[in-house]
C-alpha cells in the first residue's frame, strides 16, 4: 500500500511536507471512524486509504464497521432514498428496528478516542454514547442532503445536533442547525488500483476481454447500479447518439453490500439494452478496480448522469484519467466540473446525447477539456487534501478562535 | 545591518458551512451585513484558493453569483469592481459592498428575481490554521531561495492574509524587506495588486523584484 511520501510526484515535496507538519501536531489525537460497509461504496474505499495514511502521519486512527441485518439495511436504504427526496413510509417499526441495531452495535463498540467520526445515517444512533463520554463527535454526511423528506430529517436532525460537528460534501447540503458545520469535498486515491497509471497494453487486453471494439468510441458510465445514477437514461441518450454516429455504451459497475435494490435496477437496464451488441452491461465483482480504471482510461467520453449525487467521485476518478466528462449538475457534481471549461454539465437525456456527439467529433476541444479537469482535480480532489482536511477539522474541535496556530 | 530572521509559515483552510443562504438581491445584502468577517474575507478569497492556477481569476464570489444566477450584470459589475487591493480592514470591505448595493436597492426595479432552485447562494466561512514551514531566512539571498520552494499557501498567507485578515497594514514580505533596508522593492511588493495574479505567476513576480535586491 503507497505511503504519504509516495505521492510527492503527484502534489509536490510542499504539500507533503504541510501533512506530516499537521501530523506532528496531531499526535495527541485518537480518531475513529464508524460506517456500515466495509467494502463497496465510496464511503469504504475513502477510509481504507485515509485511516493507515493518518496512522502513518502519527495521529492513532481505527475504523469500526457496524452490522446489522436485512431488515436494517432494507431500512436503511429507504432513509438513504428519503433523504435524496423520494417519497418513502416508514413505521413506527422501522424506527424502532433502526434503533435497536444502533444499540446493539454501540454496546459491543469502544469509543475510548478523542474524536469520532460517523460516517452517513446508518450508524448515527451511536451518538447516544456521547453524553456519557467526554470526547468529540463529528457526523460525516456522504449524502446529497439538498432535499431531504420531512419524515427522515426530523428524525435524523434530533441526532446530528447531538454532534459537536457535522461535515457535507457541497454547500447546497447545508441547513440551519444548532451543530457548526464543515465543508469537506471526498476524493480519490490517485495511487489506488481504480486510479493507478496502466499501460496501453493493459487497457486493450481489458478491452478485448469484454468484447469491446477500441476502433469504434466507447461512451462509458461507471456506477453501481442504482435508479439515482439513472442507467436507463444513459441508454436513451446513446440511442440519441447512435442514430448519427457508430459508438458503443459500457455501463460498469458493482455492487455494495448494503445495496438491496441493485439486482432489481440491473434487470431493467438489461431489458432496455433490449440485446443490443454494442451495449455492454457490466456486473463487475467488488475485486475490479483496475478494469474499472481500464474502461475509464480507454473511453472515448465518460459520463455520469445521475438524478441525484452524493458527491459524484467517477467523476473526479474519470478527469483525474485525463477523459472528458459529461455529468448531470447535482451534487457535488458542479463542485468538479466547470461547464465548458473542464467539463460539460447537461440536465437532460437530450443534453447528455448532444454533448456526447460534441466531444466525439470535436476531440481537440474534449481534450482541452480533459487536460484541466485533471489539473482541477489534482489541486483540489485528491486523497492528500482530504487527509489534511480531516485533520485540520479533527484539531479545530478543540480551538474556538477563527485563526488558530499550530 | 542586523536582519531579524524571516520566518516563512503557510496556512491550512477548513471550510465551515454557515447554513444560510439567499436567493434574492435583499437576501443576499441582508446575508452580507450579518455574516463574520471570515465569511467576508471567505467569499472575496475563494476563487483565488480554489483555480489559482487559472487566469484571469473570477471576482469575488457574491459578484460572480448575482451575474450568473441572478442575471443581475449592473449589480454583478458593481460587485466586481470593488478593489480588494485597497482595503486595510475587513470591516470597511464589508461596508463598502453594503454601500454599494444599498444604493443599487434603492434605485433599480425587479430588485427581487430569485435564482434558480438548487442555486442559491450558500455562506461560508473559512478557519485558518498557520503553520511553520521550518524555513527561515537570515538574509536576502536564503529569503529569495525559500521564496523559490515554499508551497504557494505560504505565499498566499503572507500577502494576503496578513494583509486583510491579520489586519498588518501590508503585506509580510514588504514589511521584512522595509527592516532589511530594501525600501524600494518592498515598496514595488506593496504597489502590486496581487489579485491579478495566479499564485504561481505571483511567485514569479515577487521573485523577479527580491533578485534586484540580491543582486
Amino acid at each position: 500500500m503507497p505511503q504519504v511520501k509516495d505521492y510527492k510526484d503527484i502534489v509536490g515535496q510542499s504539500v507533503i511536507d504541510e501533512l506530516f507538519a499537521i501530523g506532528e501536531k496531531s499526535r495527541d489525537l485518537k480518531i475513529q471512524h464508524v460506517n456500515s460497509t466495509a467494502v463497496g461504496g465510496g464511503v469504504a474505499e475513502i477510509l481504507t486509504r485515509l485511516v493507515p495514511m493518518m496512522n502513518e502521519l502519527g495521529v492513532q486512527a481505527r475504523w469500526d464497521v457496524i452490522k446489522g441485518g436485512e431488515k436494517f439495511f432494507a431500512i436503511t436504504k429507504k432513509m438513504h432514498n428519503a433523504l435524496h427526496g423520494v417519497p418513502e413510509t416508514f413505521t413506527d417499526d422501522d424506527w424502532a428496528h433502526f434503533m435497536e441495531v444502533d444499540r446493539e452495535n454501540a454496546r459491543s463498540m469502544n469509543f475510548d478516542n478523542n474524536v469520532v467520526f460517523i460516517h452517513d445515517p446508518q450508524p448515527i444512533g451511536l451518538v447516544e454514547q456521547r453524553e456519557h463520554l467526554d470526547n468529540k463527535w463529528v457526523w460525516r454526511c456522504h449524502i446529497d442532503f439538498s432535499e431531504p423528506r420531512e419524515n427522515v430529517w426530523l428524525f435524523l436532525k434530533d441526532f446530528i445536533e447531538r454532534f459537536d460537528g457535522a461535515i457535507f460534501s457541497a454547500p447546497a447540503f447545508s441547513r440551519p442547525l444548532k451543530t457548526k458545520q464543515f465543508l469537506i469535498s471526498p476524493s480519490i486515491d490517485p495511487l489506488s488500483d481504480k486510479n493507478k497509471d496502466l499501460s496501453d497494453d493493459f487497457v486493450r487486453d481489458i478491452f478485448d476481454r469484454f468484447g469491446i471494439d477500441r476502433k469504434r468510441p466507447v461512451v462509458t458510465q461507471i456506477s453501481r447500479f442504482d435508479y439515482l445514477k439513472d442507467p436507463v437514461g444513459v441508454i436513451k441518450a446513446y440511442r440519441l447518439v447512435k442514430r448519427y454516429i457508430d459508438c458503443q455504451l459500457v455501463l460498469a459497475g458493482g455492487g455494495a453490500t448494503d445495496d438491496p435494490e441493485g439486482e432489481k435496477v440491473l434487470s431493467e437496464v438489461r431489458e432496455a439494452a433490449n440485446g443490443d451488441r454494442d451495449v455492454f452491461v457490466l456486473l463487475l465483482p467488488p475485486s475490479s478496480d483496475v478494469e474499472i480504471n481500464a474502461l475509464q482510461r480507454g473511453s472515448t467520453v465518460v459520463l455520469q448522469k445521475s438524478l441525484r449525487e452524493g458527491f459524484g467521485l467517477t467523476v473526479a476518478e474519470a478527469m483525474w484519467k485525463s477523459r472528458p466528462v459529461i455529468a448531470s449538475a447535482v451534487g457535488g457534481i458542479p463542485l468538479q466540473i466547470k461547464h465548458k471549461y473542464n467539463g460539460i454539465l447537461t440536465h437532460s437525456i437530450e443534453g447528455t446525447a448532444y454533448w456526447i456527439k460534441q466531444l466525439i467529433n470535436e476531440p481537440n476541444y474534449a481534450r482541452e477539456l480533459a487536460r484541466n479537469g485533471k489539473e482541477h482535480i489534482r489541486q483540489n480532489f485528491l486523497i492528500t487534501r482530504h487527509l489534511r482536511d480531516y485533520l485540520l477539522l479533527s484539531l479545530s474541535l478543540f480551538h474556538d478562535k477563527d485563526i488558530v496556530y499550530l | 545591518m542586523e536582519i531579524t530572521p524571516f520566518e516563512f509559515k503557510s496556512r491550512l483552510v477548513l471550510t465551515e458551512l454557515l447554513g444560510r443562504r439567499a436567493a434574492t438581491l435583499p437576501e443576499l445584502v441582508e446575508g452580507i451585513r450579518s455574516v463574520p468577517l471570515s465569511s467576508i474575507y471567505h467569499h472575496t478569497h475563494r476563487f483565488l484558493q480554489q483555480h489559482h492556477f487559472l487566469s484571469p481569476e473570477p471576482p469575488n464570489d457574491f459578484a460572480y453569483w448575482v451575474t450568473n444566477m441572478l442575471n443581475d450584470e449592473i449589480a454583478g459589475e458593481k460587485l466586481a469592481s470593488i478593489d480588494v487591493t485597497q482595503f486595510l480592514k475587513l470591516s470597511d470591505l464589508r461596508q463598502r459592498f453594503l454601500i454599494l448595493m444599498e444604493e443599487y436597492l434603492g434605485t433599480a426595479i425587479n430588485v427581487n428575481r430569485q435564482s434558480p432552485e438548487g442555486e442559491e447562494f450558500h455562506f461560508m466561512s473559512s478557519r485558518i490554521f498557520v503553520v511553520p514551514t521550518g524555513k527561515i531566512a537570515g538574509n536576502i539571498k536564503e529569503f529569495r531561495d525559500f521564496l523559490k520552494v515554499v508551497s504557494i499557501h505560504s505565499i498566499y498567507f503572507h500577502m494576503f492574509e496578513a494583509k486583510l485578515r491579520l489586519e498588518k497594514g501590508d503585506n509580510d514580505f514588504s514589511i521584512w524587506l522595509r527592516s532589511a533596508g530594501k525600501e524600494e522593492e518592498a515598496e514595488q511588493i506593496s504597489r502590486l495588486d496581487p489579485y491579478t495574479f495566479t499564485l504561481e505567476g505571483l511567485r514569479e513576480r515577487l521573485l523577479k523584484i527580491v533578485n534586484n535586491a540580491t543582486s
